[in-house]
Parts: C-alpha cells; sequence; structure tokens
C-alpha cells in the first residue's frame, strides 16, 4: 500500500525521457523544481532546467525573447502548438506526456508493454500502413512512434546497463511519477487516516451500542 | 420509552460517559484534520510562491530618475539617488524616524535605492518615481491615500504608515545588473 | 402575545434569543422531541449520509471553484494546477471526484430502501416526490460538473448529451444552441455550464430541506411499513438516532478514504486526462456509472426521438410510483410476490448499467433492449397488478411486536 517510485529508476527514466522522449514529447504540467522530489539536487535541477530555453516577454521594447530555463519554469515542450507537432510528424501527434499513466487504460503496465512490446515483422494479416510500426499492444495495432528504446542510445549517468528494458522500466517509472507526483504523499496520508476513521468507528459503535442497549432489553421484555 | 442516563448502571454510566468523552475527542480531531488541508488550500499554491527573480539593467537610469519593475506581482521602485539625496537620507536624526533604520542597512550601493513601492499603511502605490509627482516633504515618496510621507531611503517620516517601505532581496550580478528575488 | 410565558429556558441569553427567534425550541422539536420508530435499520441512515454528503460537494466544490478557470484554453491546465500545485488540491479534487460518486451511490440506496419499504405510500407521497426532484437536479449537476475538466469524456459526453435535445421536433436544434450559447460545445456552453454547476447545489440544499420538513410532517416510514400506534412504539431521535447516524458516517468515511487515498480513478475514466480534442470522438464514450442504467434504455430504442422519450420516460415514471403501487400494505416484507419482484428489478437495473457500459454493437444492444422493456414492463404492468391482487402475510399487530421477535434474533 505505501508505494514509494523508485529514486533512482526515476533519475535514470529522466534521462531517458531527455534524450529520447522529449524530442517529440512534451512534459508541460511538470516544473523543472519537481525533479528536486525524485532526487535530484537544486544545483541539478539549476542546470537541467537552464538547458531549455524558454519564451519570455515582452521586454521593454515589447518583443518576446528567449532566456534560460528556472528551476520555477515548467518543462519546455519540443513544438510551439499541436499543428506544429501534427507537421513534423506526419499528421500524427506525440501526446504531452505529464499525465500518460493516468491517461491510458492499464496505466504503466500498458506504456512498459507499449514500449517493450514493437515487432520487427508484423503478422501475416497485418496490412501495415507506410510509415507505421507494428506494436500489438497499441490499441489497432499500427503505431506512428519508431521503436524509441533501441539498445545503447542512452548511456546511463550511474553506470547501469542501457537495455531496451532496462530503459522501458525507468522511463516507465519517472513517467508514473510525472503522471501522480502526489502519490507518495496521498498513499501515507491515507493509512493514517484509514486508522484513524477505523478507531473512530469502533468507538462511535461502542457510543451507539451503550445508548441502545436499553431500548433493545426494554424493547425484548415488553 | 426514554432510556434516561438514570436507567443505567453506576458501572454503564461511566463506561457510557467515558465512550462519549472519546467520541468527542476524536470527533475534534477529525474535525480538525479535516479543516486544515481545506483551509490550506487558500494558501498561496507552490508555482505561485515559486522562486521568481527579475534582472534589471541599471544603465539606462541617469542619476536623479526611476525607474518601476514587477516582481512577484508588485511594484518595485528603483531610485539612482543624487548626492544630495543620499546625504539627506544618511543625515536624518534616528530619533525623526518612526520606524528607525539607517540608510546603509537599507542600500547595497549609496546611489541605488530598492524598494518594494507599496504603502505599508493600506497597500496602494506611492507617487514620486517621477519629477512631477508630488514627492512628499521629505523628497522621497508621497501616498495620495492617506498622505503618508517617505524620504530618500524610503522610510516613513510622516502620516499613517506604520514602518519603512520593505527592502526586497537582490542582488548585483555585475557593475549595472541587479537580480531582485536573489538576496546577496 | 403569550409567546414570553411559553419561553421555556432558564439561561438569560438562549431566553433573549428564544423570544426573538424561536431557533433553541425548534431544534429541540426537531431533535430531542421528534418521535421516531424504535425500529429504523441501517438503511434509514442514508439520508443523513446523502446530506453530508451533499455539504462535502459543496464546501470542496467551493474551494475548487478559487483555483478553476472555465475557458476552453485554460479548464484542463487549471485542473491540472489543482492536483500538482494547489496546496492539498489533489485531495479536494478527489474528494469531490469520488464524493459526486459515492453520493450517488448512498442516494440509490436510499432510493431502493424507499420502494423496498414502500415510504413514498400515503400520506408520504410528496415526500418522494420532492426527493426525486433533488435526484433530478443532482444528475443535472453531476452532468454539468462532468464537463468542467474539459478532458475527452468532459467533452464527448457534454456533445452527445446536449444533442439529445435536438430528437426534439421543431424547436430541437434553437434549445440546443440556446442551452450551449453556440452551435457547438464550446467556450459559452463551459462558462455557462460552470455558473449553473456552482447554482444547482444551493437549489439541493434547499430542496433537501423542504424534503426533510415534509419528512418531519408525518414522520419516518420503518421496516414494518407499519404506523407507530402507541408510545412503546417511538424513541426521540436525539441521542439514539444522532449515535446511530454518526456510526454510519464514519462507517462510511472509511469507505470514502480508502477510494480517496488508493484508488482516487476507480470511478473515473483514463481518457478524461485526454484534453477535449473536438476533432477525436473517443472509442468507446461512456458516462460516469450512475447514468449507465439510463444510458441503456437511451440507446436500446434505435430512434433519436424515441430514445431520448424512453429515458425521460424511465426517469419520470418513478415520480407516479405512489400511484402505481395500489397495495395497502407498505413493506415489502409481507409482501412476498411484490418482494421478489422488487429483486427482479434491481437484477435489471444492474444488466442495464453492464448493458449500458459496453460498447453499442450486437448482443449488448439486444440484452439492453430486454432490459429496457423489463423496466417499464415491471412499473406499469406487474406492479400495478400484483400490488392490487396480492394477499400480505405476516402483517404484524404494531411495529413494537415486530420489533421483539427481532431482537430475541
Amino acid at each position: 500500500m505505501l508505494g514509494t517510485f523508485d529514486r533512482a529508476a526515476a533519475q535514470r527514466g529522466y534521462q531517458v525521457y531527455r534524450q529520447v522522449c522529449a524530442s517529440c514529447h512534451g512534459l508541460k504540467h511538470v516544473r523543472y523544481q519537481y525533479l528536486q522530489k525524485i532526487g535530484f539536487s537544486k544545483a541539478q535541477v539549476k542546470a537541467i532546467a537552464a538547458e531549455y530555453q524558454v519564451r519570455d516577454g515582452p521586454d521593454d521594447e515589447g518583443e518576446m525573447y528567449d532566456r534560460p530555463g528556472k528551476p520555477s519554469d515548467t518543462f519546455v515542450g519540443p513544438y510551439k502548438n499541436k499543428k506544429a507537432a501534427q507537421a513534423a510528424n506526419n499528421g500524427s501527434y506525440p501526446p504531452d506526456l505529464s499525465l500518460i499513466t493516468k491517461a491510458r487504460a492499464g496505466g504503466a503496465d500498458y506504456l512498459y508493454a507499449l514500449l517493450t512490446g514493437y515487432q520487427e515483422l508484423p503478422p501475416a494479416n497485418v496490412d501495415l500502413v507506410p510509415g507505421k510500426y507494428y506494436n500489438p499492444y497499441f490499441p489497432g495495432g499500427q503505431i506512428a512512434m519508431a521503436p524509441p528504446l533501441l539498445e545503447g542510445v542512452v548511456t546511463y549517468d550511474d553506470g547501469t546497463v542501457a537495455t531496451p528494458k532496462q530503459m522501458a522500466h525507468d522511463v516507465t517509472t519517472f513517467l508514473a511519477w510525472a503522471s501522480e507526483p502526489e502519490l507518495e504523499q496521498r498513499r501515507r496520508l491515507g493509512i493514517q487516516w484509514l486508522i484513524f476513521l477505523s478507531i473512530f468507528t469502533i468507538v462511535c459503535y461502542l457510543l451507539k451500542r451503550s445508548y441502545w442497549k436499553i431500548i433493545k432489553k426494554k424493547s425484548s421484555n415488553s | 420509552m426514554n432510556a434516561t442516563r438514570e436507567e443505567l448502571s453506576e458501572k454503564g454510566k461511566k463506561r457510557r460517559d467515558f465512550i462519549t468523552l472519546t467520541a468527542t475527542a476524536m470527533g475534534g480531531v477529525l474535525a480538525g484534520s479535516i479543516a486544515w488541508p481545506l483551509l490550506q488550500s487558500m494558501n498561496p499554491a507552490a508555482d505561485t510562491l515559486a522562486e521568481s527573480i527579475t534582472e534589471v539593467n541599471l544603465a539606462p537610469i541617469l542619476s536623479g530618475a526611476a525607474l518601476t519593475v514587477i516582481w512577484q506581482g508588485k511594484p518595485v521602485f528603483i531610485r539612482h539617488r543624487t548626492q544630495q539625496e543620499i546625504a539627506e537620507a544618511e543625515d536624518a536624526p534616528m530619533s525623526a524616524l518612526p520606524d528607525p533604520q539607517t540608510d546603509k542597512s537599507r542600500v547595497l550601493k549609496p546611489q541605488w535605492l530598492i524598494v518594494t513601492g507599496i504603502c505599508t499603511h493600506l497597500g496602494c502605490v506611492p507617487l514620486g518615481q517621477k519629477k512631477t509627482e508630488p514627492r512628499g516633504e521629505y523628497g522621497g515618496w508621497f501616498c495620495p491615500c492617506h498622505g503618508s510621507h517617505y524620504d530618500t531611503s524610503g522610510r516613513i517620516r510622516k502620516g499613517p504608515a506604520p514602518t519603512n517601505m520593505i527592502v526586497p532581496p537582490y542582488t548585483f550580478v555585475k557593475e549595472d545588473l541587479i537580480r531582485i528575488g536573489e538576496s546577496s | 402575545m403569550a409567546k414570553q410565558s411559553q419561553n421555556p429556558y432558564r439561561h438569560p441569553f438562549v431566553r433573549w434569543i428564544e423570544h426573538r427567534l424561536p431557533i433553541i425550541s425548534f431544534f429541540e422539536h426537531t431533535l430531542k422531541h421528534y418521535q421516531v420508530p424504535k425500529n429504523l435499520s441501517f438503511l434509514w441512515t442514508g439520508g443523513f449520509i446523502a446530506g453530508f454528503m451533499l455539504v462535502v460537494m459543496i464546501i470542496t466544490g467551493i474551494l475548487l471553484a478559487m483555483h478553476y478557470i472555465p475557458h476552453p484554453d485554460h479548464a484542463f491546465d487549471s485542473v491540472e494546477r489543482i492536483m500538482r500545485e494547489v496546496n492539498f488540491g489533489w485531495l479536494i479534487r478527489y474528494l469531490h471526484a469520488n464524493g459526486a460518486s459515492l453520493f450517488f451511490l448512498v442516494v440509490y440506496m436510499h432510493m431502493f430502501r424507499s420502494i423496498y419499504y414502500g415510504s413514498y405510500k400515503s400520506p408520504r407521497e410528496l415526500l418522494w416526490i420532492i426527493g426525486m426532484i433533488i435526484f433530478l437536479i443532482m444528475m443535472a449537476t453531476a452532468f454539468l460538473g462532468y464537463v468542467l475538466p474539459w478532458g475527452q469524456m468532459s467533452y464527448w459526453g457534454a456533445t452527445v448529451i446536449t444533442n439529445l435535445f435536438t430528437a426534439i421536433p421543431w424547436v430541437g436544434d434553437s434549445i440546443l444552441e440556446w442551452l450551449l450559447g453556440a452551435p457547438y460545445v464550446g467556450a459559452p456552453a463551459l462558462n455557462k455550464f460552470f455558473a449553473l454547476h456552482y447554482l444547482l447545489p444551493f437549489l439541493m440544499f434547499l430542496m433537501v430541506f423542504i424534503h426533510v420538513w415534509a419528512l418531519h410532517t408525518n414522520g419516518s416510514n420503518n421496516p414494518t411499513g407499519v404506523e407507530p400506534k402507541t408510545a412503546e412504539d417511538t424513541i426521540p431521535f436525539h441521542p439514539y438516532y444522532t449515535v446511530k447516524d454518526l456510526l454510519s458516517i464514519t462507517a462510511f468515511m472509511v469507505i470514502f478514504a480508502f477510494f480517496i487515498f488508493f484508488a482516487p480513478n476507480f470511478f473515473g475514466e483514463p481518457e478524461n486526462y485526454i484534453p477535449a480534442d473536438p476533432m477525436v470522438t473517443p472509442a468507446h464514450i461512456v458516462p460516469e456509472w450512475y447514468f449507465l442504467p439510463f444510458y441503456a434504455i437511451l440507446r436500446a430504442i434505435p430512434d433519436k426521438l424515441g430514445g431520448f422519450v424512453a429515458m425521460i420516460s424511465s426517469i419520470l415514471v418513478l415520480f407516479a410510483l405512489p400511484w402505481i403501487d395500489r397495495s395497502k400494505v407498505r413493506s415489502l416484507t409481507f409482501r412476498p410476490i411484490s418482494r421478489a419482484l422488487f429483486w427482479v428489478f434491481i437484477l435489471d437495473v444492474i444488466i442495464l448499467g453492464w448493458a449500458g457500459a459496453k460498447p453499442a454493437e450486437g448482443n449488448y444492444i439486444i440484452i439492453g433492449q430486454f432490459a429496457t422493456a423489463y423496466y417499464f414492463i415491471h412499473f406499469l404492468i406487474l406492479v400495478p397488478l400484483v400490488s392490487r391482487f396480492e394477499k400480505p402475510s405476516g402483517l404484524p399487530e404494531s411495529l413494537s411486536a415486530y420489533y421483539k421477535n427481532s431482537c430475541h434474533d
């Protein structure tokens, strides 16, 4: 019940997101600052934020300008808007990943299955549309996203061997956290509430019984 | 049919009183624990509180001129003080100040006065940023709402405001560049 | 005026208040002196829990409204901001979202209890009808509220349901435009829905007062359906039913807390975490579970107007229940055939709900159609006939007599 996110996996997952997913997928509901919650240091977060260019303004001349990201900014997406995203991807829209495990039936398990479920050769009865890839876990089986997690596409800072399965596991952990950053606090509070309310219910039961005892006694005697 | 307390045995009375007391106490704790998060939600949210920094280039501000910038949704007054204004601020006797503070403790560099441009009385923005505006009897700022006079150090001198205008955290990044919101 | 002499209180402050506003005696009458049958089961605490839920929904709703932005460009993001940035925002939103489901659960139990024990029968017809009006407002409020997060289900639910009005001949299209403030579901509709979603709960609150007023006029029904006759049959509401309601509330809160903290999206659809997209309809549109039976009835009729009429009728028929059921005996405990019919009816409603959740294809439609037919057969044929001819059995002389036996068990 007391689920916690594996910090090391989530940090590696961030690295996968940054180096692979981020070229097409945004993470717009997450602020860089929140990365501290999965164990990045304040300085690391500052450096991560500064890698991005944030559109800000208008300045004193009324012009918009780009500045390095600050920890308080939200993740800068790869495209200006949805149209630009579709134009760059043959009409398919790479969804924002901020809520991805909540927005798909099956959640994190679905995501992991999808990332590891690509099949190079589709079954004979499947007529693959050009530019699509066969993935039985995707609704309809044909997905516009090329298999993203190829052997060696990421070199982990912590020395973990970046096999496709390892990367899928790590990025799934990271994105599950990004979807529900409140999860750990929620479950911790939940335990406290359930214990308290259960005891309170027992006390209220005793209270009710102490009053009703007499009614029951009288009724069965009369 | 009303089963009153008197119909209980002595032991039963004590027992019921104890349970009632426990339930009441727990009910109180419960009500408090429910009210707490609900009330907390009305406090500033995390992104509202998130570190906000405004960078200002001071170079274009000539001696005697002033600039107003926005930091955390509030106006911040930046005044490039003249030698005379600095002297006035430094020479003010502590006994004449309702909220005694030395000028030195309110600036990083004497020629640059940086204060939150909000009257400490009831939150109006005082006049005096432009030379054409009334600056009050002490040459600093004058709040038109209820007549508070501030001096060239942003200190309250006369009127209903209780304290000096607040100095926000800021730091000099370069000779002519400050970052408001980051303490030095 | 003899008011002064009727003032029974000693404490000067209490006397002062009572003389100007007899609120102290009002509460004494409604709590302490209000006599209630002594044999009410836990099902009778449902009304109190429903009232509690209404208050929870109003409080959390007001707090959410402080952060929510009713505009298509900001609605989804502002909800997500509540979940991530606002202090305990996730808790308040999950309270509100899961609260809606549990509110319906409690209200359905409350309604089924009324049906089982014949609580709608004379002299409580108006009490029942006021309750049905509350139910209608509640359904409208829930529908409007579900639109607000502006996810895919919000958007398409709103589109599909509001399009129902176009089924009305001649004026349908005009009504739709009037409702939406545009020919489509967009910014005007969202803003309007938000305003109404904020308003309706207060109307419900008012109706709940009238509901309780009507209740206190003739007092509660009870599991035997036999009116209290002697002083022996009743006990004061306070403390007996206050402690019983309290126990129910705390037990209910355990369940409520479980969903909020450990399964907060159990009642929700993943699809609604995808922002509304007017260009793409989700593969399976399903309403929230509490609308599923009605949704199944809507889909059962392969005709636009027909489906609409059937759905409305399925709700309206409940208003007429006090006159459909002709039996003089209230409780189904003593009407074995009607009792069997009741459970078949429950099963039918569950089948309808199940069919409503399935895609509109093949056997699901046929099952839905049979279940819909039975729904109306139940109310329009079976209940009127059976209630007229069925012979009650084992009806006790008084509720105390029955209660005594059950106490021995």
